[in-house]
């Protein structure tokens, strides 16, 4: 029989888990190792931030959280590699990437507080906020991307949704319309390994996330997550093919949560301690620490340094957070609609008197 | 017997009428070897293993369309919907097909399924993890909508609905899960789908709510006792189909009605009775009907959502407007 279609999928890696170059031929923008160390830092200040979220949360100054520890390549990769006029839609654990575009630690700390106003966060006021129904933001983000290439504009829309939420109804959907339109839109599978207690295993019997995007004749990468040079280096490929019309993509990036799915679950119940010390030895940061170590770009007394700098700089956020006064009782009607219908307004009267009482 | 509370009892209906009807099974999103995210099928996936109790890709579609072709084809499936705000992707199987699949062909195919979802608000969780979304289905012709507020009542209440030939959309009021715990025979007797439940009799009021504010409104008829004013309770429990004979007996009996519940107002299921009690009971009422509900708006995170949701201050306050006519 005659072969109509052939497909393969590439695996992108250059930094093995032991901090050594798998591949010398470094992506251009690695090429001056300082722009390596300087995603490095900002590793460092996102799981700074991550251990500090966790701690509030179980002191009872924040509600239920999901910590990104681990996922730090990944998120930082794909923030510092996107344009300020891309929009972003994240899912609901992507800190890495929104800080690399302006969200601040005290917008995640509102929002996980019980607090509206960390959806309006200091990010681009185009960008998504945080999503928790899964995968719906790949589908706006499509439509995003639809509204880009409508009017002419050199922006991407870039979803970043998990190995769980690949196998939603929203992300083929989103695959298929940027394929079927030649969208602007990548897809960025965050492959991190469960979906709170289902592994990836039991998600779908496909050998990679990233053929989700052959269906919809989009570009298919897969890509090591925890190896920053190249997460990054896949995102700017991808964003330059969409940026000049040349197509969407699917990027899966392999990363693990190294965490609990969020300060609500235990995975202890559902997943083997082995598996999890077993990850932690391809975990993203030690391996950068490693080759930059040996590059002789940094060193255990500068990361000190800059932890406790880090530290310092949370602390800050932190303190914004919990000095945040609660909403008055009328917050709740704000925003609800442009123009306040006569009812809602009545009602809205009706709180403020009753909490007057 | 152990008391246990009522996510228990959930589990205890379930184990029970897995045990003693093999075409029931159980599917969902961590359902499996974790359990449930409440814990509601803790265990379960151990006694009757994972070909029974089946953890779901992470997609509602896929459950909700998944349970209408098991149920169209001699299973008893109960899905779970993990939390009301995830609920909504299942809509169109719900809707368009579970809810008319008797209805359009002519009872040729029948969908006897359940779906269970924990429900409600106030339990300082996260965005989408606290909606009181019920009357968006008491709308839906076909459907039954049930919503237990007991250990008692979620034991007996499952069983009957797992046993229903039709689909049942059943609420857990999450808020309520654990809140007591009671003595619960794991004899395999249901309760009807089809009548209110009186909590306690009165003659001067009547208060009727569902899910979660059974506690607020059973607190206030305490209230209210201390005070010399004797409030009827009822616990609607099956919305659809609405067991009005019983709201209606006893508004005849007091003159005076108080509905609580922690949805919006406009179009909230209080909205139904409040109508029908226009219709049928107009001259036995001696004060207008109240409602206490959540306000129309979303149920804010949770710095605030203790102000939206009915509480007994409220409730209180609308039995002696009612009182003063």
């Amino acid at each position: 029989m005659p072969i109509v279609a052939n497909f393969e999928i590439e695996y992108l890696q250059y930094l093995g888990a032991d901090g050594r170059l798998i591949n010398d031929d470094l992506p251009e923008f690695a090429k001056d190792r300082k722009n390596i160390l300087e995603l490095f830092k900002h590793m460092l200040y996102v799981r700074s931030f991550d251990t500090k979220a966790v701690a509030l949360q179980r002191t009872g100054k924040l509600g239920t959280y999901a910590s990104c520890l681990g996922h730090e390549a990944t998120h930082i990769g794909i923030g510092s590699a996107m344009q300020y006029d891309d929009v972003f839609a994240p899912s609901y654990r992507e800190y890495g990437a929104q800080f690399m575009r302006g969200v601040k630690p005290r917008d995640v700390l509102m929002y996980w507080g019980g607090d509206e106003r960390g959806n309006n966060f200091s990010g681009p006021p185009h960008d998504y906020a945080w999503c928790v129904p899964i995968a719906t933001q790949c589908l706006h983000a499509a439509g995003a991307a639809l509204s880009f290439k409508l009017r002419g504009e050199p922006r991407v829309a870039v979803s970043c949704v998990g190995d769980g939420g690949s196998s939603k109804t929203d992300t083929y959907a989103a695959i298929n319309s940027a394929g079927a339109y030649n969208l602007p839109y990548i897809s960025c599978i965050i492959n991190n390994g469960w979906a709170i207690s289902v592994p990836r295993k039991s998600q779908t019997g496909a050998k990679t996330l990233a053929q989700k995007g052959l269906a919809g004749g989009l570009h298919c990468l897969q890509v090591d997550g925890n190896d920053i040079i190249a997460v990054r280096a896949a995102m700017d490929h991808a964003l330059k093919l969409a940026r000049n019309g040349h197509g969407g993509s699917v990027l899966e990036f392999i990363t693990y949560r190294l965490s609990d799915h969020t300060t609500a679950d235990d995975a202890r119940r559902y997943r083997d301690d082995a598996e999890v010390k077993a990850a932690w030895e391809r975990e993203p940061i030690s391996r950068l620490r490693t080759f930059l170590i040996n590059e002789k770009l940094w060193s255990e007394t500068e990361e000190a340094a800059w932890k406790e700098e880090c530290g310092r700089l949370v602390d800050i956020e932190v303190n914004a957070y919990l000095e945040t006064k609660v909403q008055p009782v009328e917050a709740m009607f704000d925003y609800l609609y442009g123009d306040m219908p006569a009812d809602v307004l009545a009602q809205r009267a009706d709180a403020i008197a009753w909490e007057k009482r | 017997m152990a008391a246990i509370t009522l996510i228990e009892a959930i589990t205890q209906a379930l184990a029970y009428e897995m045990k003693h009807d093999e075409s029931v099974i159980v599917l969902g999103e961590d359902v499996g070897v974790n359990g449930g995210v409440f814990r509601a099928t803790a265990g379960l996936q151990q006694i009757f293993g994972d070909q029974r109790v089946l953890d779901t890709p992470l997609d509602e579609t896929t459950i909700a369309g998944l349970t209408v072709g098991l149920a169209t084809q001699g299973m008893k499936p109960v899905a779970e919907a993990q939390f009301d705000g995830f609920m909504y992707p299942m809509v169109d199987h719900i809707v368009c097909h579970a809810a008319r699949m008797r209805y359009r062909t002519r009872g040729r195919l029948t969908c006897p399924m359940v779906l269970r979802v924990p429900w409600g608000g106030g339990i300082r969780a996260p965005e989408h993890h606290s909606e009181a979304n019920e009357s968006i289905f008491t709308n839906v012709p076909g459907l039954r909508v049930v919503m237990p507020s007991s250990p008692q009542r979620a034991y007996g209440l499952l069983l009957a609905a797992i046993r229903d030939p039709d689909p049942v959309i059943f609420f857990e009021p999450k808020r309520i899960y654990r809140q007591y715990k009671e003595e619960v025979p794991d004899d395999g007797e249901a309760l009807p789908l089809d009548v209110c439940f009186v909590l306690r009799d009165g003659s001067d009021v009547t208060l009727v709510s569902w899910g979660s504010q059974i506690k607020e409104t059973l607190e206030t008829a305490d209230a209210l006792e201390k005070e010399g004013i004797s409030a009827e309770v009822i616990d609607v429990a099956c919305l659809k189909p609405l067991d009005f004979d019983t709201i209606l007996e006893s508004v005849k009996k007091t003159g005076r009605c108080v509905i609580v519940h922690e949805a919006a107002k406009t179009a909230g299921f209080g909205a139904e009775i409040a109508a029908r009690l226009a219709e049928e009971a107009l001259y036995d009422l001696q004060a207008p009907v109240e409602r206490v509900t959540g306000y129309d708006t979303h149920i804010p995170l949770f710095r605030l959502e203790m102000k939206y949701l009915p509480s007994v201050e409220k409730i209180l306050a609308a039995v002696k407007r009612s009182l003063s006519v």
